[in-house]
């Protein structure tokens, strides 16, 4: 569990590259955006807004928050009806986002290199790569669940750091707070306001 | 007073054991409000007291640091050799029998890690991960008061790691080994050290976990459930839970 936690903080900003296109190759597509995060975080011309608002970007256009949100909510996803589901992934978005940027001040300069890959599937390939802080720290491998049902359009939906899978984590935690709240969706919604509003 | 001891391990055990269900997958909640009222008392210790020594700690010179942290690592590697053993993997057997070896001696009691150069890096074992790989399940989750998050299994195995563990047995049970004793105070200092080494190396990650969580108790439950799994099967395999999404 040494290097577990370590791996929170890192991570998510790892989400982060520019606007370019990247390929579609999933080992290239991981590649490629990481390559250009670590570049633009470590950008001194850019404030931290700046750096925000490229965060966003970005994490929308790369990151499948759509079906992350859809997993994140468990089994409630196909008993919940359409408008609380709606509302739900509005929440989950603004959550995802400000949980995302809020990790950037973390960030600390880092070594990225690709280790390998392994097709699942036609809809999923495992991007393996390593993270070596250059400040001396522990290296951390990450796993990248790349989405390919769209071949030209690669989409992340978790990182596995150090074997922890993100969006477990993010669907157990929400799963306790259903089940303390009898599966009400709205009160989990709540939270998630309460969250992006603090 | 001996007798009295052991009737009080043994009906720790029957306890624990009831909670133990053999097959089970996944952890249950069996006693939430407790393990979330341990938990903050937990959170709140941690703020008074671990926390600032952590960060203190964290201050310390990168030799120092990590003299220490090899320290008390070479020391855990001695409670893996036996669990290794009963898993029946002997080249983790192997692996650190000699990791300790040379770091204890050539790593000068364990400050360096010549070991690790030379290839040999021992997983760390316990009880509790030897009775995963029997397949124990975990039984219920609960909060330990200092320890942190557990299950039934595992506060068993960190028991049973007491009599499994060669430095418990020349430490709290004060039984010479190779010449060398200890007491009390050696064991407590070195798993107090080790806990202290783990909360600074995890320091600004529990933050931002902490900053980041609707629910803490949750995510850090959710965090040590993955971890033990992951150790269990030593491997860190991603359980494709993803197929049934209908997206």
């Amino acid at each position: 569990m040494k290097r577990l936690v370590v791996s929170f903080i890192s991570i998510f900003f790892l989400f982060q590259s520019s606007l370019v296109a990247y390929s579609s190759n999933p080992k290239d597509f991981v590649n490629e955006l990481v390559v250009d995060a670590i570049t633009k975080l470590a950008d001194k011309n850019l404030n931290k807004d700046q750096k925000i608002i490229f965060v966003e970007k970005v994490a929308l256009e790369n990151v499948d928050v759509k079906a992350l949100g859809l997993y994140t909510l468990g089994e409630l996803r196909k008993s919940s009806n359409e408008e609380d589901i709606l509302n739900y992934q509005k929440s989950f978005e603004k959550y995802f986002l400000k949980s995302l940027t809020s990790r950037l001040t973390d960030y600390s300069s880092s070594k990225f290199e690709i280790s390998g890959e392994d097709k699942k599937s036609s809809n999923y390939t495992i991007v393996n790569s390593k993270i070596i802080p250059t400040d001396g720290g522990p290296e951390l491998k990450v796993d990248w669940r790349v989405y390919t049902k769209n071949p030209d359009k690669p989409l992340i939906r978790d990182l596995i750091v150090e074997g922890l899978s993100l969006a477990r984590t993010q669907k157990e935690e929400f799963g306790s707070i259903l089940s303390s709240n009898n599966n009400d969706i709205k009160i989990l919604i709540e939270k998630l306001d309460e969250f992006v509003n603090n | 007073m001996q007798i009295l001891k052991n009737i009080k391990i043994a009906l720790l055990f029957m306890v624990i054991f009831s909670f133990l269900p053999l097959k089970a997958k996944a952890a249950e909640e069996c006693f939430e409000k407790v393990s979330r009222s341990v938990f903050k008392f937990n959170m709140a210790l941690d703020d008074a007291i671990i926390e600032p020594i952590a960060k203190g700690y964290n201050r310390l010179p990168d030799p120092i640091k990590n003299g220490t942290s090899n320290f008390t690592s070479n020391i855990a590697t001695l409670l893996s050799i036996p669990n290794s053993l009963l898993q029946g993997n002997l080249k983790q057997v192997g692996h650190s029998t000699g990791s300790f070896v040379v770091n204890s001696t050539v790593g000068i009691l364990g400050f360096l890690n010549p070991a690790e150069k030379i290839g040999l890096k021992p997983h760390k074992e316990d009880v509790g991960q030897t009775l995963g790989t029997y397949g124990v399940g975990p039984g219920c989750y609960l909060v330990l008061p200092i320890l942190g998050p557990s299950t039934a299994r595992d506060t068993f195995g960190l028991i049973a790691d007491t009599f499994v563990d060669p430095f418990a047995h020349v430490t709290i049970r004060e039984n010479e080994l190779f010449g060398v004793s200890g007491n009390d105070l050696d064991y407590f200092s070195v798993r107090g050290t080790t806990a202290i080494d783990f909360r600074a190396d995890n320091d600004k990650n529990l933050t931002s976990l902490e900053k980041n969580s609707l629910d803490l108790y949750s995510s850090l439950k959710s965090v040590y459930l993955q971890d033990r799994e992951n150790k269990i099967k030593n491997s860190i395999e991603d359980n494709d839970e993803w197929g049934s999404l209908d997206n």
